[in-house]
């Protein structure tokens, strides 16, 4: 007979069986700001697939609080379009009568106090109809500015309290403030009614199949670990470029710029991941601390100058397509200093990372939308073969791509065949697509379920958060006193100036 | 592209495949396993199918092994291997071999598969139909990590079900046991919503259906408590209900897609429970390739436990030790049995006692 695990715990429950999927608890998911276009394109349809993949528990509930005059029907017919539309997975209308039965829906603005006791209504009567069990997450899709007034109405209206054997999460997304100052505040507006361990910080990133393989290529192998310092790495480039240009979000983005938009909270993630000690265990406290330890070591060069970048977009072609510049588009000011392009080298000052540049840049409106992180090796000390047989050969690399196209290269030389001795670069390939399944499950799916299990591996903590501002405050407060950004063609690489950052330390960027 | 060989050998099929991945220009092979199908000329076409379908998850070179039947003696002293190579499009996302086996070779298959296995990549055997009786020592069987049968394809489920048990290697698995994933997770979620004892269930399904008995022995084997099999009119599995210390809890599935959980004292609720495709079958099981041991316990638990009558089986303690294939015959009668549950019921009871013995054996082995 199979022993039952302690009194009280679920008997069809059992570690051995890995058949079971991870199903969430009772529960339910209150989204505010649902009309916009992150819950309609990303939240909407992750929530329909992960009942689609059978993940979510029977009763869940979506809850939609947003300004518009809508009833449940017009809710549920708004979520049902989005799913049709975005969802990874193929519509099945028994999975749509299964979600539809908790779908509900709050009209109100956040400084309506009615409208959150309509909310706190909806919760009581779902746990009664629904049996979610008073296990509720609320997910913050709203602008920064709305942050503090949301959070404090929560716990006005006693919608943030846990009652024993339930749960309260908040789930907010980025941007977690514009510098160290407003970053602080606003976790001490979260922390005050949430408890730390109950706020969820979305980088999506980090929900995403290749990030969480960095972890794995590093600490479950041993042919790359020993390699994975000084003696072996001349030096990490993480890029992360877009196609497009700010689009509608002028009112977002101005102001803002690349560096805080993407370097603060994706690239810093990524470097931490690439650059950390492995972790005792692969729980949220064993990584958070070796990522905290290391965003703590991170050193910024002396001279800014000479060891940042920034741009804006001209206008140029993009892809075939004419693109206006930034400084042209819709809503900006003509003398705007905003960045749309940043690229930075930062050190890690410990035993591992001593003296190994990582160079972060990010941009819109560069050659195409592509993410990767390039670990490029030293050259070998001592070379048998004459100058002329190794002329075409580069230096050896390992290239993790995170999106699109998600995978590692490895770049190495070989002997091209012919009776001459000659040595040229060549690449194996490791595609994602290729030996595992054709779509992976979406970042937000990930995320959204970790969420309701209160699984916070994948989410950055506060000291994270405030680490990462530490690092950043110096660049841009530099960047305010001294010049001005630097101009690139839409559809190139960055600007010059960015090659003349790496020239000058012998090195080059990767054309990704 | 696909590239047909007649009167072949092993190694012409490996020089093809090559050849076809050059032609295709994709030199870089990312297949992460081999997936022998060993079937019939009758059910390749279907199998094929699903595999191609469940090759989109998991990569990987398959294997087609067709028997053919030799019809005259001058036949079987002839033994032909014949060999369609595809690759590319025409083969989902990997390569596929579709070998045909006339004569003497169509008893030494495994000399055909074994240089076509993908280096270090694990091995699966999955047998739609026909699979043997002992699925480990089977020539090709021995070659894999993992063997797939399906004893939902078999004339008598529920004797092969018996059959399997007792030759339970592990890395065995069945295709029956996939089927039930669902249900299984929707049922532990269930008890996840309530904090209660269970104190007896029913499974109810279609007959000649082992998922019923596999998920009832699940059940009966994780909450130690009597399971009652009956009958229905299908779709598959219909109804699992659960008695508790707390009430029922019902889960009902009329019509194979949308069931309904019912637990006291809450309201009734819709959950999604479609019965899957093959290809998701086989994707599933291609997922974990590892022992799967909760199978095993479930297996093992042995179908002629199942439908216990407490008072009767408690009261007969000296029944003499039978050989073990009677025990098997009993109860695939009883479960048989298209006959009203009550008069179903005697064999039941007579299986049950014979199951004791059979338990006891067990444990003295």
């Amino acid at each position: 007979m199979a022993p039952f695990a302690g009194s009280g715990a679920n008997p069809l429950r059992d570690p051995a069986d890995r058949r079971l999927p991870r199903i969430a608890g009772p529960s339910g998911l209150v989204i505010f700001g649902v009309t916009g276009d992150l819950s309609r394109k990303k939240l909407m349809p992750a929530v329909y697939d992960l009942a689609n993949r059978g993940l979510l528990p029977p009763g869940f509930s979506l809850v939609g609080f947003a300004r518009r005059e809508w009833q449940h029907e017009d809710f549920a017919a708004e979520v049902h379009d989005a799913v049709k539309e975005h969802a990874r997975t193929p519509f099945r209308e028994e999975v749509w009568q299964q979600l539809i039965q908790g779908m509900r829906f709050v009209q109100g603005t956040f400084d309506d106090d009615d409208a959150f006791e309509r909310l706190r209504g909806t919760i009581e009567e779902l746990d009664k109809a629904q049996g979610t069990g008073g296990n509720f997450a609320f997910y913050l899709s709203v602008p920064p500015r709305s942050f503090p007034v949301v959070i404090q109405q929560l716990k006005k209206h006693g919608l943030a309290d846990q009652s024993s054997g339930s749960w309260r999460r908040a789930v907010i997304e980025k941007p977690f403030g514009h510098d160290l100052k407003s970053a602080e505040e606003l976790n001490k507006v979260v922390h005050e009614v949430f408890a730390p361990d109950q706020v969820f910080r979305i980088d999506h990133y980090l929900g995403k199949e290749t990030v969480q393989n960095i972890l794995a290529l590093r600490f479950a192998n041993t042919m790359f670990e020993p390699i994975w310092n000084r003696s072996f790495v001349d030096h990490i480039q993480i890029t992360m470029a877009e196609d497009i240009g700010i689009g509608g979000r002028a009112g977002y983005y101005d102001g803002i710029g690349a560096a805080r938009d993407v370097i603060q909270n994706h690239l810093l993630q990524l470097m931490a991941l690439m650059a950390m000690e492995e972790p005792a265990s692969f729980d949220a406290d064993a990584l958070a601390a070796e990522k905290t330890k290391v965003l703590g070591a991170v050193r910024l060069p002396k001279d800014l100058g000479l060891a940042t970048v920034r741009g804006q977009y001209a206008a140029g072609w993009q892809g075939g397509e004419k693109a206006v510049g930034y400084l042209q588009e819709e809503g900006i000011d003509a003398k705007s200093k905003t960045d749309t392009y940043a690229a930075i080298k930062l050190e890690v000052d410990n035993r591992r990372w001593a003296g190994v540049p990582f160079y972060l840049r990010t941009g819109k409106r560069l050659g195409r939308r592509v993410t990767e992180i390039a670990v490029v090796f030293q050259r070998a000390p001592h070379s048998p073969f004459d100058h002329t047989a190794t002329e075409e050969l580069g230096k050896n690399a390992i290239v993790i791509r995170v999106q699109p196209d998600e995978g590692v290269t490895v770049r190495f030389g070989s002997k091209v065949p012919g009776t001459s001795m000659e040595i040229r670069d060549v690449s194996m390939d490791f595609a994602y697509g290729e030996s595992f399944t054709e779509s992976s499950p979406e970042a937000y799916e990930r995320l959204i379920l970790d969420v309701l299990l209160g699984d916070s591996n994948l989410f950055p903590r506060t000291e994270e958060v405030e680490l990462s501002w530490q690092i950043l405050d110096p660049i841009e407060q530099y960047w305010d006193k001294n010049g001005k950004p630097a101009q690139y063609q839409s559809g190139t690489w960055g600007p010059v100036e960015a090659d003349e950052m790496l020239e000058r330390d012998g090195r080059s960027w990767r054309r990704p | 592209m696909k590239i047909d060989l007649t009167d072949t050998t092993a190694s012409k099929i490996n020089k093809a495949l090559v050849q076809g991945r050059r032609a295709i220009g994709t030199p870089a092979v990312g297949m992460v396993l081999t997936l022998v199908i060993v079937t019939d000329e009758e059910n390749a076409y279907d199998a094929l199918k699903a595999a191609n379908d469940a090759s989109h998850e998991h990569p990987s070179r398959t294997l087609v092994v067709i028997k053919r039947v030799s019809r005259t003696p001058r036949d079987r002293t002839q033994s032909r291997l014949d060999a369609e190579v595809r690759v590319g499009a025409d083969a989902g996302t990997g390569e596929t071999v579709v070998l045909r086996l006339y004569g003497e070779v169509a008893d030494h298959a495994q000399s055909v598969v074994l240089p076509l296995l993908l280096p270090d990549a694990p091995v699966v055997v999955w047998w739609p139909v026909n699979a043997p009786l002992d699925p480990a020592n089977d020539p090709l069987g021995a070659l894999a990590q993992r063997r797939v049968t399906d004893t939902y394809a078999a004339e008598q489920p529920v004797r092969e079900l018996s059959a399997r048990a007792d030759t339970y290697t592990p890395g065995d698995t069945d295709l029956s046991w996939t089927r039930i994933t669902p249900w299984r997770s929707m049922l532990a979620a269930a008890l996840d919503q309530v904090t209660c004892e269970v104190e007896a269930v029913e499974v109810e399904g279609e007959e000649f259906n082992p998922s019923c008995e596999l998920l009832a022995m699940w059940l009966a084997d994780r909450l130690d408590v009597p399971v009652k099999r009956s009958l229905s009119g299908g779709p598959g599995l219909t109804a699992v209900r659960m008695a508790t210390d707390t009430g029922q809890i019902v889960l009902d599935r009329a019509d194979g897609s949308l069931a309904t959980l019912s637990i006291q004292g809450q309201p009734d609720r819709a959950v999604a429970l479609k019965r899957r495709e093959t290809a998701e079958l086989i994707a599933e099981e291609l997922r974990r390739l590892d022992p799967d041991d909760t199978y095993a316990s479930a297996l093992r638990f042995g179908v002629d436990r199942l439908n216990p009558s407490v008072p009767e089986a408690a009261a007969e303690p000296d029944v003499a030790p039978k050989g073990e294939e009677a025990v098997v015959e009993v109860a695939t009668k009883a479960v048989e049995a298209t006959a009203p549950e009550a008069e179903a019921q005697a064999p039941v009871n007579d299986a049950a006692k014979r199951a004791k013995s059979t338990a006891t054996k067990a444990a003295a082995k």
